[in-house]
């Protein structure tokens, strides 16, 4: 814990406790909180291969291939398994927290938080559905 | 005093994290999994080349590149922050995160312009 | 002979120790009794130097908070028979000042309440004679969950975020400020926005989520916050558009 907070008045015989670095291990809310905030790491690893594969494809068809190739070496396909699995985690945790933050008011009546996270599903399998079939049409 | 940029970098960090939410998923599923392994036929160098010519497709894909970013450098710089407790470098972390992924998104800006 | 569960209950006197200690008691472990009767047995027949806060018993007055068994509890909410077999650990409020035994000092969320004005905000008071405010039951609806804080300060010893940064304002705090933004009769949600607009405001606020889900009373402190984001983003983007009003 850093210096004491400005509003606690300074009182030597009280007790305090410092908070470890290792806090979030304390519990498996904690640990499962870090996990879901480390997924930001994937989701820069991946924005990053989407902006190489933009430069590949601007540099031409040779680039192209040699980017294509290195998404097949093992390491690459080990690095993208383990990215999807945390993306899956982060849009699971996204989409069942955003009722809490989105609060819709239909008439009077709060709309019930399992509408909303399902509208964002819904939407994630509708995006999904288009994206893929425009990379694999023809 | 000076209005805070806190409210805009939260602003950032929520339409970053709902595009990765989104559409992440399923484009790391296909060029990072279905086509390196050839579950499914890969579009070839042409046809996407067609696609990106398109003013919409480049917008998707500086969307779909910088708001991440910017939500990863959100993100990222709290989690330095309270979970190794690095409160002295707080300007720093901060000064490195919101700049790694501006020139990440200038990058996509120039490259996704340029395109001939 | 009847059965006994035993206290691991957490001691600290200033005036002979530097650091705290635990002390373990045998209590009769009755199948109606929660962790605060067992404290208040303690106190009476074992050892009348315990120290601890409690005072309804019954989870409307927010006095008996307390860690047992490592999570934020009402002690008078806390059934013995509910707990894992084993000694139950009985310790103060975590993130708090312990001044003596079960005992914390709340000082600082006294303070950072105060800050955000949880009283209504007229810019002028309606006259007696013009009768009363009336609020229809959507109104109501509008902000009554944020309304049912007992000032327990669960949250706080949830929150990880205000143990690692105390000058964070809180769960609590700020969900009684939302209390109030969202009330029809309240006029002051620009005052409360500029406090909380600070660094030590919402915004440090990672959406942990431990403080709804350590809330006796529903308040969802969490999604408090996170609404008042929301306000706060849209009403900074719309101070940004040239006829966007201040």
């Amino acid at each position: 814990m850093s210096a004491p907070a400005g509003y606690t008045p300074y009182h030597p015989r009280w007790y305090r406790r410092r908070v470890s670095v290792w806090w979030w291990l304390e519990s498996r809310s904690y640990a499962g909180f870090v996990l879901r905030e480390l997924t930001s790491i994937f989701v820069a690893f991946f924005a990053l291969v989407l902006l190489w594969q933009v430069r590949s494809l601007a540099q031409g068809p040779e680039a192209y291939s040699r980017f294509l190739a290195r998404l097949q070496t093992p390491l690459f396909l080990a690095l993208n398994g383990v990215a999807l699995l945390f993306l899956l985690f982060h849009s699971v945790t996204w989409f069942n927290l955003a009722p809490t933050a989105m609060v819709v008011r239909l008439r009077g009546k709060r709309v019930p938080d399992l509408v909303i996270a399902g509208a964002n599903y819904a939407a994630w399998v509708v995006l999904s559905a288009a994206v893929a079939a425009i990379l694999l049409r023809g | 005093m000076a209005r805070p940029i806190t409210p805009f970098l939260w602003l950032l960090f929520s339409a970053g994290g709902t595009v990765a939410a989104l559409l992440f998923p399923v484009h790391l599923f296909l060029t990072g999994l279905a086509f390196p392994l050839g579950w499914l036929p890969a579009p070839g160098h042409e046809r996407l080349h067609a696609l990106v010519e398109h003013p919409v497709a480049r917008l998707y894909l500086f969307v779909l590149i910088s708001l991440p970013l910017f939500h990863w450098a959100h993100r990222f710089r709290y989690t330095l922050y309270d979970g190794l407790q690095l409160k002295h470098l707080t300007a720093l972390i901060a000064v490195l995160c919101y700049g790694a992924a501006f020139i990440g998104s200038a990058l996509a800006a120039y490259t996704l312009w340029s395109i001939s | 002979m009847p059965p006994t569960v035993s206290l691991a209950v957490a001691r600290y006197r200033p005036e002979e120790e530097s650091e705290p200690s635990v002390q373990t008691y045998e209590v009769p472990f009755r199948k109606d009794w929660v962790v605060l009767d067992a404290l208040n047995y303690i106190k009476d027949k074992l050892d009348g130097s315990l120290s601890f806060r409690w005072s309804c018993r019954m989870g409307v007055c927010g006095s008996c908070g307390m860690t047992v068994n490592g999570q934020p509890r009402l002690t008078c909410a806390s059934f013995l028979s509910a707990e894992p077999p084993g000694p139950i650990r009985v310790e103060p409020l975590r993130y708090f000042p312990v001044v003596r035994d079960l005992v914390v000092d709340i000082t600082d969320f006294l303070t950072k309440l105060k800050k955000v004005k949880p009283w209504i905000v007229r810019q002028e008071e309606k006259p007696l004679a013009e009768g009363e405010y009336l609020q229809t039951p959507d109104q109501l609806d509008a902000y009554k969950q944020f309304s049912m804080c007992i000032n327990c300060l669960l949250c706080y010893s949830a929150c990880p975020i205000y143990g690692l940064e105390p000058t964070f304002i809180g769960p609590a705090a700020i969900a009684l400020a939302q209390r109030y933004n969202q009330d029809s009769r309240d006029e002051g949600s620009a005052q409360r926005l500029e406090i909380l607009s600070h660094h030590d405001g919402m915004w440090q606020c990672t959406f942990v989520g431990e403080c709804t889900k350590a809330c006796p009373k529903h308040v969802d402190p969490a999604g408090a916050i996170q609404q008042y984001k929301l306000t706060s983003a849209t009403h900074w983007f719309k101070t940004l558009l040239p006829w966007g009003g201040r």
